[in-house]
């Protein structure tokens, strides 16, 4: 289990290095000199002064030279200046960090368990009108345009209802403190990670029934029937449990696509996390940061995949012994 | 007294299938202790009457008409919680293919204990010891570390024997056995059936055996159903039915059991003599397979094939016999190069095949040919008969028109209709099919045919006509052939040479007369003895003919 672990860390790491190299080829794909641009944006336009801002930022070394500083100096996580923002990238992200990871992991785990349970409940009323409204309204959330439902979620429950908050991470000025700030932080959760959550939700769920049906033709279905088990038992136990594993698969599949889906949802609910500082960083050109998200949501991603492929281990044991 | 009284049952099947009942009119009784064999070939209902003993029949699948009395009560009728009652604790059940059966992510200690669960019964660590005990029962090694196996890691014999010892936890009355040996090897199958025959004179139990194959019933049964369309044809004493069977399709039936008889005289010598030239070549060829090796982690290592060296002459059929992981398969994956020998040489009519690649194997290979197993995945299910059987030659260059014409050709000889170029596989039954698979091995005229267990998927009258048909084509177009299979008794009947194959070696090889005959090493035998049915063949047949 831990050799497993660690092969998939090290594999990880490679293509992280392998992610650090593609960011830096898309920098020297990027028309335009640097330093002629950051010279342009100064007013200056002197030839001596290019060249000058070149050898200050090592731009007149050679390619294999700027990627090894590159790569160095990504390991050590400095990722740069942002001139835009005045700070070092990897401490806006790190502000900013915490309240991506707040919100993805949220959402995946409300997909993920509202997923499973709509699967199994539509397949165990399989050709009823139970599983013909779970299966449409999955449908429906799946085909909304993810800021649509946002959008219409936070008039909704925030403006028309005024139930919960709509926008922010924390009551601003409110500064609360130790359950009372949990509290508030949950509550201007609710609706963006339940918007982001439900819209993949569809795809576990339609997983988790296609998964039960197949599994509950097979041979083993038959012989825990044959034993005299109970329905239930046989469901949780015999079908549930291997009908879970594709669903992993695609789970850790998703993963990329929920920290996609993030940059939407922060948008729209004016979530400080990274999603934002993308969407802002994009608008105001500011490529120091764009890369450094890049990055990091790589890492993220990769993570993510670390995640379900260690569940996947601990569920089935033919690729633990085997 | 009879245990079990089946009465005038009927079963019906959903609108739309190809009948309207399952089975019709079955009506037979069971006796305390006594193995009573359903032989049948697919689609007769044998499984389908045993399914509805234990109450599983499929969703859709109704009984209709009759009674099944049980100690006094008709199941049919009892509730499901009453059913459940019965199910694993009166009546249990082992199945054909003992992976599936089992859950894969379970321990089948905990699997074996789900039966004392399910109908409350002992506290956990009484069913664990329980479970011990059983596995010890039935022969399972090291049964205190087998508990905490799981199933993959288990052979398909050790994982029959876990279903019956599930299925023997609570001594139950009767025990289904629904072919539970065919996925086996046939020196497991031997094993497994003195198993059952133990199990049932130690626990007086009695067995409901399902079965196709005669020679299994030949060595166990008491007393025999025969079943065909749905309807019970014959049944009576095994000695009856074995050897004055009545109904002319029970007769024919034993009459299309290949037979470890002698080959007709003018076959031998006149096709295939080792005096024509040497067609294929195949001296030392290796194939290993590493598995699970990683970057931590020590890989597994099989030799599948190992110096592997013949000649097959023109107009000569060779057998590759052996069990499963004896290397069979791949040796002949291996010469056609779908997969690639680590070394040895093929020489195919006089073109060293392993040296190839690209365009010039792609040429060479159209002179070997393989016919598969499975009838059903082996023809691309949205593609028309015509173009299956034209898609090789035109491949090569022949032309859309010619190669048509060539395809009807091909469809009467191997006894279809020419009309059926313009059909979807799935109109033909499995019989028919694998004359479509040997027509496309034709279609490109090759030098060898290989043909990787041909007629394992085949019931028993079907494997009798194809392979008959693969005869008739050998005489008359003089081809030479592989014939890899598991089955000894199919060997004899069209191989002039057999090869012995256990673990990736070659053990014997010779004449087949002299194989099956005076076989010279020891698994040989082993391999022949495991045969079932052996000593009632020649009797049956004997009576079969003299009537």
């Amino acid at each position: 289990m831990i050799r497993f672990i660690l092969a998939r860390l090290v594999k990880a790491a490679v293509i992280l290095l392998a992610i650090m190299i593609f960011n830096f080829l898309l920098i020297h794909a990027a028309p335009g000199d640097p330093a002629a641009v950051m010279a342009g944006e100064a007013g200056a336009t002197d030839e001596k002064f290019i060249a000058d801002l070149r050898a200050r930022f090592g731009l007149d070394q050679p390619f294999a030279v700027q990627l090894w500083t590159y790569v160095k100096a990504t390991v050590q996580l400095d990722l740069g200046y942002s001139y835009r923002q005045s700070m070092p990238v990897i401490d806006l992200i790190w502000q900013r960090l915490p309240a991506t990871i707040l919100l993805t992991m949220t959402a995946f785990v409300i997909a993920l368990v509202l997923g499973v349970i709509a699967g199994v409940l539509a397949a165990s009323k399989q050709g009823t009108w139970w599983d013909t409204v779970i299966s449409t309204l999955a449908l429906l959330f799946y085909a909304t345009p993810l800021f649509w439902v946002a959008l219409m979620a936070s008039l909704l429950f925030s403006v028309v209802l005024g139930w919960l908050p709509g926008y922010g991470y924390q009551t601003i000025g409110a500064n609360y403190t130790g359950i009372d700030r949990v509290l508030d932080i949950g509550k201007h959760l609710i609706l963006p990670a339940t918007t982001l959550g439900l819209f993949f939700m569809a795809v576990y769920m339609r997983m988790t029934r296609a998964s039960m049906l197949e599994m509950s033709r097979l041979d083993f279905v038959k012989t825990a029937r044959a034993k005299g088990l109970s329905n239930g038992v046989i469901q949780r136990r015999h079908v549930l449990r291997n009908a879970l594993l594709p669903v992993i698969t695609l789970a850790g599949l998703q993963a990329g696509q929920i920290v996609g889906g993030a940059v939407l949802t922060e948008t729209v609910f004016a979530w400080p996390g990274i999603g934002r500082l993308l969407f802002e960083a994009i608008n105001q050109r500011d490529y120091s940061v764009l890369l450094g998200v890049f990055f990091v949501s790589a890492a993220m991603v990769l993570l993510f995949n670390l995640i379900t492929d260690i569940l996947y281990v601990l569920v089935d044991p033919r690729i633990r012994l085997g | 007294m009879s245990l079990l009284e089946i009465e005038n049952l009927a079963i019906a099947l959903p609108a739309g299938a190809d009948r309207p009942f399952a089975v019709e009119n079955v009506t037979f009784s069971l006796h305390k202790g006594e193995i009573l064999c359903i032989v049948g070939e697919s689609g007769s209902g044998k499984s389908m009457s045993a399914n509805a003993v234990m109450g599983l029949l499929p969703e859709g699948v109704t009984p209709a008409e009759g009674r099944i009395m049980f100690h006094g009560r008709d199941i049919l009728h009892l509730s499901e919680e009453n059913r459940r009652d019965i199910r694993g604790k009166s009546i249990s059940m082992i199945f054909q293919e003992p992976l599936s059966a089992l859950n894969p992510l379970m321990r089948v200690g905990a699997q074996i204990c789900e039966v004392f669960e399910a109908h409350n019964l002992l506290t956990p660590q009484e069913r664990m010891r329980r479970a011990v005990e059983l596995l010890t029962e039935v022969g399972l090694p090291e049964p205190e570390k087998a508990v905490r196996a799981y199933p993959f890691q288990l052979s398909g014999g050790q994982r029959q024997r876990v279903m019956i010892a599930m299925a023997l936890a609570l001594e139950p009355e009767i025990l289904i056995a629904d072919e539970p040996t065919t996925a086996l090897d046939v020196t497991t199958q031997a094993q497994i059936l003195s198993l059952i025959e133990d199990l049932r004179r130690k626990h007086e139990m009695a067995v409901i055996f399902i079965t196709h194959d005669f020679g299994v019933v030949a060595d166990i049964a008491d007393r025999v159903i025969v079943m065909q369309t749905g309807e019970i044809v014959e049944q009576g004493p095994a000695e009856d039915v074995l050897l004055r069977p009545t109904h002319p399709y029970t007769r024919s039936l034993i009459a299309a059991i290949p037979g470890m008889k002698e080959r007709p005289p003018e076959a031998e010598g006149k096709a295939g003599s080792q005096e024509s030239p040497v067609i294929l070549s195949v001296n030392g060829l290796n194939k290993t397979f590493s598995t699970g090796g990683g970057l931590f982690k020590q890989a597994r290592v099989v030799h599948a094939v190992n110096d592997l060296t013949f000649d097959l002459h023109l107009g000569e059929t060779i057998g590759i016999v052996g069990e499963s992981g004896s290397g069979k398969s791949t040796a002949g994956r291996c010469i056609i190069r779908l997969i690639d020998p680590d070394c040895g040489t093929v020489r195919l009519s006089d073109v060293e095949l392993t040296k190839l690649s690209g365009q010039s194997l792609r040429m060479a290979r159209s002179k070997a040919q393989m016919i598969f197993q499975d009838p059903f995945s082996s023809l691309n299910p949205r593609a028309r008969i015509g173009r299956i059987l034209t898609e090789g030659p035109i491949a090569h260059g022949v032309p859309r028109v010619q190669a048509m014409e060539r395809a009807r050709e091909l469809l009467s000889l191997v006894g279809l209709d020419p009309s059926a170029v313009d059909r979807f596989p799935h109109e033909f039954s499995g019989g028919q099919r694998q004359r479509i698979g040997i027509a496309r091995a034709l279609a490109l005229d090759p030098d060898v045919i290989i043909a990787d267990e041909a007629v394992s998927a085949l019931d028993v009258s079907i494997q009798a006509q194809v392979l008959d048909l693969l005869a008739d084509l050998k005489a008359r177009l003089n081809l030479s052939m592989l014939f890899v299979t598991h089955d000894l008794r199919v060997a004899a009947q069209i191989c002039d040479r057999i090869m012995v194959m256990r673990r990736g070696e070659v053990v014997e090889m010779g004449p087949t007369a002299q194989v099956l005959g005076q076989p010279n090493h020891e698994y040989t035998r082993s391999l022949l003895a495991a045969i079932p049915g052996r000593h009632h063949e020649q009797a049956m047949r004997l009576a079969v003919a003299s009537e």
